[in-house]
């Protein structure tokens, strides 16, 4: 057992209002300079949907990843092979158009245009050329658009449904959508430190951060076709890579990385996963059908004696063992079973994950006849004549679970390597949890039922309410359960970090001026 | 013409590699941050392939053949020997010279018609791209004209940049080739000055230990095993909350 502790994560995607929040707050800190522009470390989309880059899960376009054949498993678009004989042009480099042009407004022009008969306007100009341009594409252009022809069915996630099943997905009375929020996975098995021929990219040990050293990255833009989530970013201007940094500055003096503090729907939870390293080489090489469980089973049980015993063998402190004890994460993904990996087929391992979205998907409508109430309104509230309902009844045990309005195969193509048991497994706890607390505090539903319903999903009365606590109401200490830093003597934590500001960020003494 | 050649033909190569020697060094140990090969693919990422292709393999193949004439003298002469042998080295030296000249052209080309990358183009890109487009076209030339090149460099120039290297500089036969080899020479020991200064030192940082790395790489901010030993210097300052 060789034992390494990683600072993880869970989004709950049902709490996600799609306000970008986070990626602001992540673009102000980190990537508000020249060449970075159109980096999103954080982005938000929408599902279905393209996403940021477009299309970036269709491997067959971006060659992301590992991929396992014959039982070997390589890297699908880099390599040592082909990183050092592509090194001169890397033929699935994604380009510019792939994620947008950046642009900004020329708002002098509303202030300093001359007196006239119409209105001035703010064109857009390039960031890149300064030059007017149309905008095709930009952050978050596909917002709310799964409907649409471009986005929604465009999705790579649909490539296994049947015709008819995208039909059903896209009927406009029952189209529904949900966010999906991602920033780097800082994942067990990274293609992105696989494919860089430098060895600019590397896990830190004591967290598992995933970072790219400036000063040593050549630009050879390997990582950039690795990364099968397109979190490693080529800027343009410096000739560097960059990518997210998890807020290790942040992290190490005890605060929640920015996008995370700032997220307004609260979705997000941080701390750390005990786990066995020896494990990653064959948990990579299994089939796709085990891949999810065994990646889950690498996670160690941190209350085990003999797992703190080695852990504290391999240097880890005791103060990061006990916030494991503490860990969020270790109770969505392990305990409760609840949260899932993204696109767990592309090998990387990512420790970032997902519960999935139950509320836009489960929901469903059903037709009222309303006549007789609207005859009781004021006639001044009588715009309403809609005669849909939303269904929340609870008459069935899980009935809505086989009317839901998004094929179960589409989130299993997401989330368990198109395993749908998978998914409905996590539906009848995410179901089990509201029936039980309905239970609690309505009281509309029997105990009877409710300890059923409860049995069925697989969980107990504490459990359940737990993850009402943690769901709904957790504090801030409980969603970011953060080990202190053992780095205070580090040689980063000596420079005064403030004065790089808007610059490349942390660790540099000079001023990142681009090469000649 | 005598202080000419003393300059260009002995101060210069002098000039040229401690430049080289010592910006290289500096550069890479203090301004490891300007150290990148600058790709602009991510800008313009289909007409780079009809350059930086052809240009590279060209460069590669030529840049190990004027290499190995330095180094293996007596094999490139003992190779030659054998007409048909001889021709096989000429003809693919050409078309490697052909291929970079090529890739070079479109290179230039793509670079100042693309409205992008006048954004990430500077003036010394103008001058690498002069110096080696005159480069290349000398050397196709002196190529041509001036045959066998691979047997009379190993006999001619290799003495003289043994001649540098040994810090007796020895100009006498080189002083008398023909002016397009001597430009050759200066172009040659112009580029290696400048290669600290400019984009060129990317080749410098060639990622050979790819080869035999591991793939993944862990980096530990303290040996793991030593962090809990008392043995260790941290022991002095153990973190209080460990
Ligand atoms: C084997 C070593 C070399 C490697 C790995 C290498 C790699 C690269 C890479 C990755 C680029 C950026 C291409 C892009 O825009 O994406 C580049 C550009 C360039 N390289 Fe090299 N190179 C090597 C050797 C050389 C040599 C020996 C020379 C010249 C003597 C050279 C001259 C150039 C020039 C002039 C450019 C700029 C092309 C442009 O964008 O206009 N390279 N090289
Ligand atoms: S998500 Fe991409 S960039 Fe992040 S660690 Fe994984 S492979 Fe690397
Ligand atoms: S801040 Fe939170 S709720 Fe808002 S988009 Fe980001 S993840 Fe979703």
């Amino acid at each position: 057992m060789d034992i390494r502790s990683q600072i993880s994560m869970v989004f709950h995607l049902d709490k996600c209002i799609g306000c970008h929040t986070c990626s602001v707050a992540c673009k102000n800190i980190w990537t508000d300079r020249k060449g970075a522009e159109y980096m999103w470390w954080n982005n938000v989309e929408t599902k279905p949907g393209t996403g940021y880059p477009g299309k970036w899960e269709d491997q067959e376009i971006y060659r992301g990843g590992w991929e396992k054949k014959n039982g070997k498993v390589r890297l699908k678009g880099a390599g040592k092979r082909r990183g050092l004989t592509n090194i001169f042009y890397n033929p699935n480099l994604p380009v510019i158009d792939d994620y947008y042009e950046p642009f900004t407004y020329k708002y002098l022009d509303l202030i300093e245009a001359p007196q006239g008969d119409v209105q001035p306007t703010a064109r857009p100009v390039s960031l890149i050329t300064g030059e007017p341009i149309d905008i095709k594409m930009g952050p978050n252009w596909d917002d709310d658009l799964s409907g649409t022809l471009d986005y929604g069915r465009n999705d790579p996630n649909l490539q296994n449904l049947t015709q008819a099943e995208q039909e059903v997905m896209f009927q406009l009375e029952k189209m529904a959508f949900f966010y999906l929020p991602r920033i780097c996975n800082h994942c067990l098995n990274p293609a992105c430190v696989a494919s860089c021929p430098s060895g600019a990219i590397y896990k830190r040990g004591e967290d598992g951060v995933v970072l790219i050293n400036q000063e040593v990255c050549r630009a050879w833009r390997m990582c950039v076709t690795a990364c099968p989530y397109k979190k490693s970013y080529y800027n343009w201007h410096a000739g560097k890579s960059e990518k997210c940094i998890l807020c290790f500055p942040r992290l190490e003096a005890g605060l929640a990385p920015a996008c995370m503090h700032s997220c307004v729907g609260r979705i997000r939870y941080l701390g750390v996963l005990l786990y066995d390293a020896d494990k990653i080489k064959d948990t990579v090489h299994l089939d796709d059908q085990e891949l999810v469980d065994a990646h889950r089973d690498m996670i160690l049980d941190p209350f085990d004696e003999n797992v703190i015993r080695e852990a504290k063998k391999n240097g880890i402190a005791d103060s990061t063992i006990h916030a494991a004890q503490f860990s969020p994460v270790y109770k969505y993904v392990k305990e409760w079973k609840l949260a899932l990996p993204l696109h767990a087929e592309f090998r990387t391992l990512p420790m970032l994950f997902y519960v999935p979205p139950l509320l836009p998907v489960m929901a469903s409508l059903k037709q009222v006849d309303n006549t007789e109430d609207s005859k009781k309104m004021n006639p001044i509230a009588k715009y309403w004549d809609d005669n849909w309902l939303y269904d929340t009844s609870t008459k069935e045990l899980f009935g809505s679970l086989d009317q839901v309005r998004f094929p179960l195969k589409y989130l299993a193509n997401m989330f368990s390597i198109g395993d749908e048991e998978k998914i409905k497994d996590k539906w009848k706890k995410l179901m089990a949890v509201r029936i039980h607390r309905r239970r609690k505090t309505v009281g509309d539903v029997s105990d009877e039922k409710a300890n059923e319903v409860l049995k069925a999903a697989g969980l107990t009365e504490e459990q359940a309410d737990g993850i009402f606590y943690l769901t709904a109401l957790a504090k801030f200490e409980d969603r970011f359960v953060i080990p202190p830093a053992h780095r205070e003597q580090a040689i980063e934590m000596l420079d005064f970090t403030g004065d790089v500001k808007g610059s490349t960020g942390f660790g540099f003494k000079s001023k990142p001026k681009r090469g000649i | 013409m005598e202080i000419l050649n003393n300059f260009f033909l002995i101060a210069l190569p002098y000039i040229a590699l401690a430049l080289f020697l010592v910006g290289s060094i500096y550069r890479y140990t203090h301004k490891g941050y300007k150290v990148s090969s600058l790709s602009s693919q991510f800008l313009e990422g289909r007409r780079l392939f009809y350059g930086a292709v052809p240009f590279h393999w060209g460069v590669f193949f030529l840049f190990f053949g004027h290499l190995i004439a330095v180094l293996f003298p007596r094999g490139v002469l003992a190779w030659n020997s054998q007409p048909v042998r001889l021709m096989i080295l000429e003809i693919s030296a050409f078309i490697f010279g052909i291929s970079m000249l090529i890739g070079l052209i479109n290179l230039f080309i793509r670079r100042y018609t693309t409205p992008r990358l006048k954004y990430v183009t500077n003036k010394m890109d103008l001058v690498i791209y002069i110096l080696l487009i005159t480069q290349t076209a000398f050397g196709l030339w002196i190529a041509y004209n001036f045959r066998w090149g691979s047997s009379w460099f190993s006999t001619l120039l290799t003495p003289y940049i043994y001649s540098i290297f040994k810090l007796q500089p020895d100009i006498s036969a080189v002083s008398l080739l023909p002016w397009a080899v001597k430009i050759h020479i200066i172009i040659a020991f112009t580029i290696v000055a400048i290669i600290p200064f400019s984009r060129l030192i990317h080749f410098l940082v060639y990622p050979l230990n790819y080869l035999w790395r591991p793939y993944q790489q862990i980096r530990w901010n303290w040996g793991r095993k030593s962090v809990r030993s008392p043995k260790t210097a941290w022991s002095l300052h153990r973190p209080k909350n460990n």
